[in-house]
């Protein structure tokens, strides 16, 4: 199958009155229709920069470098007139605010009808009908009735499903989810991941499902990405990734993961601090922190080298343990 | 048998609220906690769990006189807090800290590290010397991990992670015998909240203080919790020793919660069973009559909606309010 979306050697970068800031480094991935790519790491790693340059929305001190295609259009060099058209057409995003996408005194129906309106040309009635189904589809409950509603007379959970129902409204072929359940309950984050799913083998989008919460990515992605310092350090497919992760940063990420389906006596830590990227530690930025680190780790940066099951990692340490 | 350490007995906290109306000025009480009871020994944890605004944090300054109590009893070393006036819960306090969840607002950005955990200090052993204050302090970042030569550095100089471990070590420098920790790991990353953690449970056993952990992690609250308390809106669901709630929930609602819980596995996250809960929480202001938990129980029968069930026993540790645990 071939990819939708792909980032090929995606930098960015911020100037701030300290100097700049690298935020995204080198980043390549891509994903493929009917996928859902989950791409996961600390708080400030660069996921969300990486996928506000595709969708055009980095602030405006912000450099970005590299290619975004959708299809054969490269997203980062097309004019603003021309993103307008794939912005919510082809590509959507929903992020973890739903108040984010959802301006506060339009009644949801208008603000959902007004999507079809823009990019479709529909006529009001087509758009209102139209914006009912979807209210349905994402399992609104009393959709007619809620057309009429202003955002703030819902609850968390169901402000989330409208924003969800916005951006489906012209079934783009990528969807980007930024931590789309990180600020509901479980039982509601439990309703809204099988609304994902449902959405990922019914539309056949592409989904890029970013997050923190690898228990998240174990029930949605088919394939995962993990961010450390801007830079991609180890990918491969779910199931690999889980039950044989190569990176220690990786390897430390799923250890310290408190979970439910195992007691352990103490809790794994990673020592240290996430880095500063304004201060990055030479060669390997995981160095300071990694359980393994030796001479060349300090001294030289890994590159992401492909393994031969697909999956892909930037450390030296199996070469170091091949060649002992 | 010992001396009842904190006993909690039907702790109500009514908030009046501002209801819309023909009439200006009608309040309804949101019933934030209601009737909430248990007790804390020497040396244990109580997680309390459930989901956003069913009344955690309420509780937890409840039981420390930060938020008046409507109703109930807070009973300390024998001593009825609600009963105290101003200095004498003052003097009580002195045991007693918090922990608060947003490690850098929580903290004063013109205070550095160092006055900030020396503040308890301040008030409460106020012949210490300067000196003496400060290896105090020192020796007290270290014991958090915490660099005794940041003592100068202000907040912002800080990282979340470290904050929190600035809170920590506010919070036990006068070596209370409780510690409130509302939500303490919440806003940090899981690397991070595995060290801190790690920090509150090595103080626990060391200091051998008691911890009110308030999270809706039910993961971590297993790891660190002795026993765990179940709310939903405002009421206790079930209250058990921890092995029994995690291994054997009884409630409908606490079996519903833990299964909504992503298992970072992807086999067993594809593959378990998940008692999917419909709707939302409903509205604290109107709460369904009877069992609050009904509107969204897959087990409701009338009866719930007429009777609000008791908590009783559902075997050794544990309790549950529900008419239909057995069933
Ligand atoms: N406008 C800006 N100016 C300067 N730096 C910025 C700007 N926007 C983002 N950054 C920095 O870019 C880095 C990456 O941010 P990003 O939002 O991609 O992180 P993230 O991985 O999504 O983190 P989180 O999990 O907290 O959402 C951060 O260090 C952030 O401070
Ligand atoms: N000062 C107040 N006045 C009125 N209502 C309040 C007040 N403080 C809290 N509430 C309400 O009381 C209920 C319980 O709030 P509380 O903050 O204790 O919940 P919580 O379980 O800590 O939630 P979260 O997980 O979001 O922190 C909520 O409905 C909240 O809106
Ligand atoms: S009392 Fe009824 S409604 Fe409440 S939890 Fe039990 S079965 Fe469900
Ligand atoms: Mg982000
Ligand atoms: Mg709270």
């Amino acid at each position: 199958m071939t990819s939708v979306l792909e980032i090929d050697k995606l930098t960015v970068s911020f100037s701030t009155p300290d100097g700049a800031v690298e935020a995204v480094t080198d980043v390549s991935l891509s994903v493929e229709a009917g996928e859902c790519l989950g791409l996961v790491g600390e708080s400030g790693s660069g996921k969300s920069q990486t996928f506000m340059a595709a969708m055009g929305l980095l602030a405006d001190n912000a450099t970005a470098n590299g290619h975004i295609r959708l299809d054969s259009m490269d997203l980062l060099s097309a004019s603003e007139k021309k993103l307008n058209t794939v912005r919510g057409e082809r590509i959507a995003m929903i992020f973890q605010d739903p108040m984010t996408s959802l301006t506060p005194h339009m009644k949801i129906g208008r603000q959902l009808a007004e999507v079809l309106i823009e990019h479709q040309g529909v006529d009001k009635e087509t758009g209102r009908r139209r914006s009912r189904e979807m209210l349905d589809r994402v399992h609104i409950p009393e959709a007619e009735r809620r057309l009429d509603m202003y955002p703030h007379e819902l609850s968390g959970g169901l402000r989330q499903r409208v924003m969800i129902a916005m951006a489906l409204m012209c079934e783009p072929e990528v969807i980007i989810a930024d931590e789309p359940t990180t600020a509901l309950d479980v039982t509601v984050q439990a309703q809204i991941l099988d609304l994902l799913t449902e959405v990922k083998d019914d539309l056949g989008a592409a989904i890029v499902l970013i997050t923190h919460d690898l228990g998240v990515v174990a029930g949605l992605a088919d394939r995962v990405a993990v961010m450390y310092a801007g830079r991609i350090v180890e990918q491969g497919t779910v199931a690999d990734i889980f039950a044989a992760p190569t990176h220690p940063y990786t390897q430390g990420l799923l250890a310290c993961t408190p979970r439910l389906d195992v007691e352990t006596e103490a809790l794994v830590t990673i020592a240290g601090q996430p880095p500063n990227l304004q201060n990055l530690p030479s060669g390997c930025s995981f160095h300071p922190r990694c359980p393994h680190v030796f001479d060349r780790c300090k001294a030289e940066r890994p590159s992401l080298e492909n393994l031969s099951n697909g999956q892909a990692k930037a450390c030296f340490r199996a070469a170091q343990e091949a060649a002992e | 048998m010992n001396e009842p350490f904190l006993q909690v007995r039907d702790l109500k906290v009514h908030f009046p609220v501002r209801t819309g109306g023909l009439f200006v000025g009608q309040y309804t009480p949101l019933k934030a906690v209601d009737g909430v009871s248990f007790d804390l020994n020497p040396g244990e944890t109580l997680g309390v769990v459930g989901e956003s605004g069913c009344g955690k944090s309420t509780l937890g300054r409840a039981v420390l006189q930060l938020i008046g109590a409507t109703d109930g009893v807070v009973s300390w070393l024998g001593t009825d807090l609600t009963s105290l006036n101003k200095k004498e819960l003052i003097a009580a306090r002195e045991n007693l800290q918090i922990v608060f969840q947003d490690p850098l607002a929580s903290l004063d950005p013109r205070m550095t590290a160092g006055d900030i955990i020396a503040e308890p200090l301040r008030n409460y052993r106020p012949t210490l010397t300067k000196a003496g204050r400060r290896k105090m302090v020192e020796d007290m970042m270290e014991r958090v991990g915490l660099l005794p030569r940041m003592i100068n550095r202000y907040p912002h100089e800080f990282s979340g992670g470290q904050c929190q471990r600035i809170g920590i070590a506010r919070a036990m420098i006068l070596r209370p015998k409780l510690v409130i920790c509302d939500e303490p790991v919440s806003a940090l990353d899981v690397s991070i909240q595995a060290q801190v953690v790690n920090l509150l449970m090595d103080l626990q056993r060391d200091f051998g203080l008691a911890l009110l952990f308030i999270s809706h992690d039910l993961a971590i609250v297993r790891h660190i919790s002795h026993r765990v308390l179940v709310l939903y809106l405002g009421k206790v669901m079930e209250l058990a020793d921890k092995a029994a709630l995690y291994a054997t929930p009884r409630h409908p609602y606490t079996q519903a919660l833990l299964s909504a819980v992503p298992i970072p596995d992807p086999t067993k996250e594809r593959n378990k069973d998940r008692i999917l809960l419909t709707g939302d929480l409903p509205s604290p202001i109107n709460p369904p009559s009877g069992c609050v938990f009904r509107t969204r129980c897959p087990r409701a029968t009338s009866v719930c909606a007429e009777t609000v069930p008791e908590l009783e026993s559902a075997g050794e540790g544990q309790e549950v309010a529900c008419h239909h645990w057995q069933d």
